[in-house]
């Protein structure tokens, strides 16, 4: 396999798109300051070209993985013969060079898309979006081609077989986590491109943010989908059941979430009212800038250790000067762009204008907390004062106060129309709801448990507190003459993303609240015959076995599991394997997933007497975790569907479709 | 990437025994010092990994640790006691809650002070934005935009 | 004009940022002050890996400046660092040995297969003495001064070059 030159190709498709990048990034830019519709006009052929450049880089780097062309240092290096097909083509991006190959493919298959689905978009401002968009690019594929080549070859020497995967990336997660989170981050690239293009520009109106807001929910979309799933996965596969450890790289993927969350916001803002114009550039350039810090934390090693992800410190370095300029110019733009007189929209203190205020300061301050916690140690060593940690007493001691205050003013959000809500409307409107959510949340821990838990009565409160004044207005508002189903499809999709993102964060408040506070782990000694009682569970150890699997060797417990004293029980089996090519052992967790609860068991070491330590748990409501920013990205999704989105009806109704409310969220 | 891969890397270089749960049979006299045992042992650090809590770890300095909380835990001491006691041998470092003093007041006093600040700025943004006359766009937006679309339809 | 400054806040942020940032690059995270700086070293009592009747305390480390070092059979970087601390005991400096987490048997095979730059070694099988010290992997070394006060600490691996550019100028230091 070693003499084929496929990795040559890549490398060589990898130059190109680079060029195209840089064509890309450089004369649409220039045109549009000249006005030369010739120069503009690069713009969408070089987006095409590059994308399709990267596509044949990648699918070149994948061939190499498939053919188990151990001649390349990436496969080698992260490969092995015996590795499933899935894994290998996964084992693309378990790693650093080829992760970055594939963040440069998920920008040029962004500015691909943009370039396709933009046609409406005026020819100057599409030539600013598309330049900014290749001028990222070309960054980060000079970065891929002088820092961190995945094509480079180990010859004369091939080794015999590559060293694996790493055990813990031989899993489903690995195949879907990384690409959504790239998606997500990179797709807030699509965003800040409008931004600068926009400030570039001089166009500072409302109608950037209309252009812009459907990418932008995408993205959050991906990024919520990329969390959760990275979430998941390191809930099933780390074996201990956490899942959420407020590691800075957590928080790094955290960081442009919660930004992306106040952009959502502030655009919806900005494109109906018309105000807090500047503001919503400067959180486009944030969100964008922290999902690029997010790539240095993790690549540079800065906040874990010198031997994170890019142990060669001229990567760091490299991204760091990356970053520094993307955010750098971007934020002088800003300074110097940004309109000089604030715009001054009117509106009240009950106003919709008025809760995405708070909305918005509340997600920044929410922000900066997490980045302040996460960067703080670095900043103490830096400033020689000594080496500190912050873990996760200190996130949770600030997040979850400001998560709680967030909430209070979610629920009223929904119910608020733009610029005053008389205080009579807005009481009448949530004053049951609010008492349901009040008298069901203090009710549900006693009917749950038959105990009294302030931080779980807290938790539905405010969970029901977002659900009950929302399910209100959707009765009131699905009023019609001609039924209520007639009423529920007159709503606009946005109405139902809407409505759709704020139930998901319900139920991941149910979710945390539930499993945070009612988990049970019981360690416990177990040999073949042995029953422990976890919860009403009957847990019994019929079998200890050992196992073969393609690349590992594995002694499996047989498990049967009973509830109280039902006659059907089931099995789990846990195990805890030895993978051969690394000698690596890991445990494999049994799972037994529920709406409603888990049970989790996971082996620990043998013990001298031939039983095991075993790890047992029962996870309440763990699963809507997940399930809530499924929701959450769903409703993110449904929104871009809306029709004020499509073109042609946009063309009909111009009114409506930029500057006013659609008008069944206002009655 | 994510946790997993950064894990992962350390579990190369560090700690061959990651991705295995550590798992003890411990006995307790009673549930309170269970509990104080577990926030004890997730709120310690473990000086020898990248970045966890000694009672996720099974690297062998986390599992001494471990046992030193469980011993002085039977022995009544106080959860400051044991605190201080993991602070003199391995320093700050291994308190995933740091300490509220002078280097750490920037890092629980920001957060504070911009809740109060943001407060601020909502009474006076709205406080002045309730005296402006309540409209949409501004005409000359309102031009432009209507520019735009009839060039979109024309195109 | 105060709000053109207002503007450029951002900027400035992120300018201090990347700032530490940049800093942070060339900070090794795993590079701690032991804890026990400038304090006296840890109380203990403990027999000789040499002779298991011979009790030792921390009386042994005072009176001369004395370079403590934390090894075990199991540690291959220990190994490595042999010819180091050879080195230093041949230049005349004090070194006591703590064999950490390690069986009798084990340790005396190690001496005498990788020779023994060690006054006395003191046996801590079961790590308590490591574990007061703050030792959290091995091999970890430690100066300590006439009064038995703990004056530097050096994590891991000794390289020749350190001994000339680090060790013997700390033990001439205190000395």
């Amino acid at each position: 396999m070693q003499t084929l030159m496929i990795p040559e190709i890549g490398h060589y498709a990898l130059i190109i798109a680079l060029l195209m990048a840089l064509v890309q990034g450089v004369m649409p830019l220039a045109g549009a300051a000249t006005r030369r519709p010739l120069w503009m006009a690069y713009a969408r052929p070089m987006a095409t070209g590059q994308f399709l450049f990267l596509a044949i880089a990648y699918a070149c780097l994948t061939a190499s993985y498939l053919l188990d062309d151990f001649s390349v240092a990436n496969v080698a290096n992260n490969s092995n013969s015996m590795l499933p097909w899935y894994y290998k083509a996964s084992a693309v991006w378990g790693n650093h060079e080829g992760s970055v190959l594939l963040w440069s493919l998920i920008l040029a298959a962004w500015s691909f898309a943009v370039s396709r689905f933009s046609r409406e978009l005026p020819r100057d401002m599409l030539a600013r979006v598309m330049g900014v968009m290749g001028l990222v690019s070309v960054g980060f594929l000079a970065f891929v081609l002088i820092t961190s080549n995945p094509f480079e070859r180990l010859l004369p020497n091939v080794p015999q077989d590559g060293a694996d995967l790493n055990p813990l990336l031989q899993d489903f997660g690995l195949i879907v986590h990384p690409p959504m989170l790239y998606m997500g981050y990179v797709g807030f690239s699509v965003v800040f491109a409008f931004a600068i293009a926009a400030l570039l520009g001089g166009r500072l109106d409302a109608a950037w943010t209309r252009w812009a807001r459907p990418w932008t929910n995408i993205a959050w979309a991906f990024l919520t989908v990329g969390i959760a799933l990275g979430s998941w996965w390191a809930y099933y596969e780390l074996g201990w059941g956490g899942w959420w450890f407020w590691d800075p790289v957590e928080n790094a993927s955290l960081l442009p979430w919660l930004a992306g969350t106040a952009l959502i916001h502030s655009l919806a803002v900005t494109e109906k009212r018309g105000a807090f114009k500047s503001w919503t550039v400067l959180l486009a350039i944030t969100t964008f800038s922290l999902s690029l810090m997010g790539t240095f934390l993790v690549r540079s090693g800065v906040l874990t250790s010198v031997h994170a992800f890019a142990n060669d410190p001229s990567r760091g370095l490299f991204i760091l000067v990356l970053l520094g300029i993307t955010v750098g110019l971007s934020l002088l733009l800003f300074a110097l762009r940004a309109p000089r007189v604030s715009h001054q929209v009117g509106f009240s203190w009950l106003s919709r204008d008025a809760l995405l205020l708070i909305n918005n300061i509340l997600l920044v301050i929410m922000t900066v907390t997490v980045l302040l916690g996460t960067v703080y140690p670095l900043l103490l060593d830096a400033l020689n004062l000594g080496k500190i940690s912050v873990g996760p007493p200190y996130f949770n001691a600030l997040f979850v106060p400001l998560t709680v205050i967030l909430c209070l003013f979610m629920g009223l959000g929904p119910l608020a129309r733009w610029k005053h809500t008389p205080a009579r409307d807005l009481f009448r409107r949530s004053w049951l709801a609010g008492l349901a959510a009040l008298v069901i949340g203090v009710v549900a821990p006693l009917l749950y448990r038959g105990e009294w838990n302030l931080k779980v009565s807290l938790g539905v409160v405010i969970a029901l507190w977002i659900v009950l004044p929302m399910a209100r207005d959707l009765w009131a508002k699905s009023r019609h003459s001609a039924g209520r189903l007639a009423g529920l499809r007159r709503l606009s999709l946005a109405y139902w993303g809407m409505i759709l993102g704020h139930l998901g964060i319900a139920v991941t408040i149910i979710g945390v609240t539930v499993v945070s506070n009612y988990a049970i782990e019981r360690n416990v000694r177990m040999g073949v015959g042995d029953s422990v009682e976890v919860v009403g569970y009957t847990f019994t150890m019929t079998e200890l076995a050992n196992r073969r699997g393609p690349n590992y060797l594995a002694d499996a417990a047989e498990i049967e599991v009973r509830r109280g004293d039902s006659q059907r029980s089931f099995t789990m089996t846990p195990e805890k394997r030895l993978y051969i090519a690394r000698g690596m052992p890991m445990t494999q967790v049994a799972l037994r997933p529920g709406l409603f609860r888990d049970l989790y068991v996971a082996m620990g070491e043998d013990l001298e007497d031939g039983s095991w330590a075993m790890r047992i748990q029962y996870k309440p409501f763990v699963r809507w975790l997940w399930l809530g920013a499924l929701l959450m990205a769903a409703g993110g999704v449904l929104a871009v569907a809306d029709r004020r989105y499509r073109r042609t009806v946009t063309a009909r109704d111009p009114e409506r479709a930029v500057a006013a409310e659609p008008r069944e969220a206002t009655t | 990437m994510a946790l997993i891969t950064r894990l992962l890397l350390c579990a190369l270089l560090l700690w061959p025994a990651l991705g295995q749960a550590a798992v003890e049979v411990r006995e307790f006299d009673d549930p309170v010092t269970e509990q104080r045992y577990r926030d004890l042992t997730a709120t310690l650090r473990c000086p020898k990994c990248e970045n966890q809590a000694i009672d996720d770890s099974d690297s062998p300095i986390a599992g001494d640790m471990r046992e030193r909380v469980y011993l002085q835990l039977q022995d009544g001491r106080s959860d400051k006691e044991i605190l201080d006691f993991m602070v003199n041998r391995f320093g700050d470092y291994v308190l995933y809650n740091p300490r509220l003093e002078g280097r750490t007041l920037l890092l629980w006093g920001l957060p504070a002070g911009l809740v109060l600040l943001g407060a601020l700025v909502v009474v006076l943004m709205v406080r002045a934005r309730r005296r402006t006359s309540a409209r949409d766009l501004s005409a000359e937006e309102r031009a432009r935009l209507d520019a735009l679309i009839k060039r979109e339809r024309t195109e | 004009m105060k709000r053109r400054l207002l503007l450029l806040l951002p900027l400035a942020g992120f300018l201090v940022l990347g700032a530490f940032l940049y800093m942070g690059l060339s900070i090794n995270p795993f590079e701690r002050d032991s804890a026990l700086m400038a304090r006296e070293f840890p109380a203990f009592e403990l027999t000789t890996l040499e002779d298991p009747e011979r009790v030792v305390d921390a009386s042994l480390l005072e009176g001369e400046v004395t370079l403590v070092n934390v090894w075990g059979e199991w540690c291959p970087t220990c190994k490595q660092e042999m010819p180091q601390l050879l080195d230093l005991a041949e230049r005349g400096v004090r070194l006591v040995g703590v064999d950490y987490k390690d069986t009798r048997e084990k340790g005396r095979e190690f001496l005498t297969e990788f020779g023994n730059p060690f006054e006395v070694n003191i046996f801590d099988p079961e790590g308590s003495l490591g574990f007061d010290l703050g030792v959290y992997g091995a091999p970890e070394t430690f100066l300590v001064d006439r009064e038995g006060i703990i004056r530097y600490h050096h994590t891991g691996y000794i390289r020749p070059e350190d001994v000339r550019e680090t060790i013997l100028p700390e033990v001439e230091r205190w000395r």
